[in-house]
């Protein structure tokens, strides 16, 4: 791979690989079962150089922010890196936001230059960013449309395929220190965490993820994330690149084009998030349910020897002899899956380990430029989230009788800092070390377990972070005197993970009652929601909601008083 | 085939949609209704959701990317989402 430490930034490291690969394919982009672009490292470079020197001919350079609003595919990260090597800022935001998100981030972040397709440009004509006077106003001054149809209205902005420059471009180098990457952790609608990741951050973690698990010339990575997502930018773009093996790009996410990937394009490595994995784990489980009595019951035999020959140390040689068929379907190349982003049940990680498939789960946070903690299988373990990378320190602060308390993380891989959020910054970041939020314990063999949230959030199975106060917006107008929204296991902290809902709490109007008419006022809005950020329940409270000087509800105050009133007032929730 | 589905009225093209759920996800015909919310009612997820609408571009010959099904949840956008492309 390419000695990272070398580098000073992400273009310059992504720059020595195209040098240093030039014939190996390092990127191919799959449409369903169509294959729509591949690119060597050679081909890769001479196609972002010519949109670099696009962007330089218009004066972007140095510590300019660009966004990317992209689904999966080759064009996300041929821009980044023409991005990166203008010595640019990238900022990554996440597709699925609708359009009045996006441009509510894009006026945050102060972004210059947008990269967007066509279908999310079109979404943001009608929208407005939150407090700004016009759709315009938070539009940065550049704006490229990929994929538009010939006669579309781009309203000003330029096609990305027509945006080149024949020239080859000035590479713009970049400090360790300065700014890589603008991402945010969440606050659409609420206060916006835009988390500001060096180069240094970016180059250690990586430097630390490879020495783990390298990857070469010849492997290949299956990418199904959008590459906005930190597992993704990582695993799905920087590692593999810098060390000359293939990123496979699959542009759509349903199961039957991802089972068919494996074999088609013989993947080696693969990150997922839990809802992912759930779903492949439940087709293998039907087509074993499908098969013959006999058959069932050579596998069930099989799975007990690879369990006796391996142990708890994965040997993929010896588990792709004894359940070949199984190993076939997903290529009979797959040394090993990732997940993380979300809770993963123990059963779900047996699962796939007795067909001699690992999978190592990790836990990380944008905050702390992606992965903190991940297992090594020396042995596998299905009851942890792992032992910290090198390089990065864990501690357990204040913690209780059994061990328990709130996970924090020191180490270079820490982001710098809350974009213009010096306050949150500083209740983020104490004497050096990452708060978390979560609430953890080391054991015996430095591996970390998760035991819940300290903070008032939700993590979905398909890895999103919810923050209450983030989808409060959506209720405006059902008629209560006020609401306020918190994590179920906020309110009552059960010490485990996996339970993952969201509960309003109503205060009435003097005189009123709950009734239909409410009822179906917050589940009309309520449904208006993306599936994974609505809410499961709502909770009647007598009294006003504590308030500071300035109006904004106390929530810590406010949750203290209904987890005071103990496991009664938790029955007392009316789900949805 | 293709033109006859595309001649397809919005009310068949939903009550395709409604069957071919209820077929696929074994849930009683009776119990689907236009303004159902799929995830609530058939208990499924948003990959499951892709699954469905895999089932439906193959019923209805048509090819409608994922992104189509960002902010759908309920069985009557999803049918005029479909109607749309036939």
């Amino acid at each position: 791979m390419i000695d990272l430490s070398q580098h000073t930034s992400l273009g310059s490291a992504l720059r020595a690989a195209f040098e240093r690969w030039p014939r190996e394919t390092c990127l191919i982009e799959a449409d369903r079962e169509r294959e729509k672009a591949r690119f060597t490292y050679a081909q890769f470079a001479e196609r972002a150089h010519a949109l670099a020197r696009a962007f330089q001919e218009r004066g972007f350079g140095d510590g300019h922010r660009a966004a990317i609003i992209m689904t999966n595919q080759s064009k996300w990260l041929l821009s980044a890196y023409a991005i990166l090597s203008r010595g640019g800022v990238l900022v990554p935001l996440d597709y699925k936001l609708n359009g009045d998100e996006h441009l509510q981030l894009l006026a945050h972040a102060g972004a210059d230059v947008l990269v967007v397709e066509y279908p999310f440009w079109r979404n943001m004509a009608g929208s407005t960013a939150a407090g700004a006077e016009s759709p315009d106003a938070a539009r940065p001054g550049l704006v490229l449309v990929t994929e538009a149809p010939p006669n579309a209205d781009l309203r000003g902005a330029l096609r990305w395929e027509e945006f080149t420059g024949a020239e080859p471009p000035d590479f713009v180098e970049r400090k360790r220190s300065d700014t890589a990457c603008i991402v945010y952790s969440s606050g659409t609608g609420g206060r916006p965490k835009g988390c500001v990741l060096t180069h240094d951050n970016y180059l250690e973690q990586c430097a630390a993820l490879t020495r783990m698990y390298p990857f070469g010339p010849g492997m290949r990575y299956l990418s199904i994330l959008p590459t906005n997502h930190a597992i993704d930018f990582m695993v799905g773009f920087i590692g593999p690149f810098v060390c000359g093996a293939t990123v496979v790009h699959l542009r759509t996410l349903r199961p039957e084009f991802v089972r068919d990937a494996f074999p088609r394009y013989r993947i080696t490595y693969m990150a997922l998030v839990p809802m992912v994995l759930k779903n492949l784990e439940r087709g293998l489980r039907a087509r074993l349910a499908d098969q013959p009595a006999p058959r069932r019951w050579l596998v069930r035999q099989l799975i007990r020897l690879n369990r006796a020959l391996c142990g708890r140390r994965p040997n993929v040689a010896i588990s792709r002899v004894l359940l070949r068929p199984i190993h076939k379907a997903f290529g009979g190349g797959l040394r090993m899956l990732f997940v993380g982003g979300a809770f993963t049940e123990p059963e779900t990680l047996e699962f796939f380990f007795d067909l001699g498939i690992p999978v190592a789960n990790g836990y990380g946070l944008t905050e702390a430029g992606t992965v903190i903690t991940v297992n090594d299988m020396k042995p596998f373990r299905s009851d942890t989230v792992g032992k910290p990378l090198p390089g990065t320190e864990v501690r357990i602060l204040a913690p209780d009788a059994e061990g328990i308390g709130e996970v924090a993380v020191r180490g270079r891989t820490v982001m710098s800092h809350y974009l213009d959020d010096p306050e949150l910054t500083a209740e983020t970041i104490v004497d050096g070390w990452l708060m978390t939020g979560d609430l953890g314990r080391l054991d015996a063999h430095g591996h970390l377990q998760l035991f819940g949230r300290k903070k008032n959030m939700i993590v979905t199975e398909g890895g999103k972070n919810i923050y209450p106060e983030d989808i409060e917006n959506a209720f405006v107008g059902i008629p209560v005197k006020e609401y306020c929204i918190f994590a179920a296991n906020y309110l009552w902290p059960e010490r485990k993970l996996g339970t993952e809902q969201l509960v309003m709490v109503l205060r009435l109007e003097p005189g009123s009652e709950f009734n239909d008419a409410l009822r179906q006022a917050i589940e009309t809005r309520n449904r208006k929601l993306p599936d994974f950020k609505r809410i499961h329940g709502f909770l009647v409270w007598g009294e006003d909601f504590p308030r500071t000087a300035s109006m904004k509800v106390k929530r810590p105050l406010l949750a203290e008083a209904i987890r005071g009133e103990g496991a009664e007032r938790r029955r007392a929730v009316v789900m949805i | 085939m293709k033109q006859g589905v595309s001649m397809a009225s919005s009310e068949q093209t939903l009550a395709e949609v409604l069957d071919l759920a209820s077929k696929h996800f074994k849930v009683s015909r009776d119990a689907l209704v236009p303004e159902d919310d799929f995830f609530e009612k058939l208990g499924i997820d948003s990959l499951q959701a892709l699954e469905l609408l895999s089932r439906l571009e193959n019923h209805f010959r048509v090819e409608l990317p994922d992104y189509e099904m960002q902010g759908v949840s309920d069985f009557k956008t999803l049918a005029e989402r479909i109607q749309e492309r036939l």
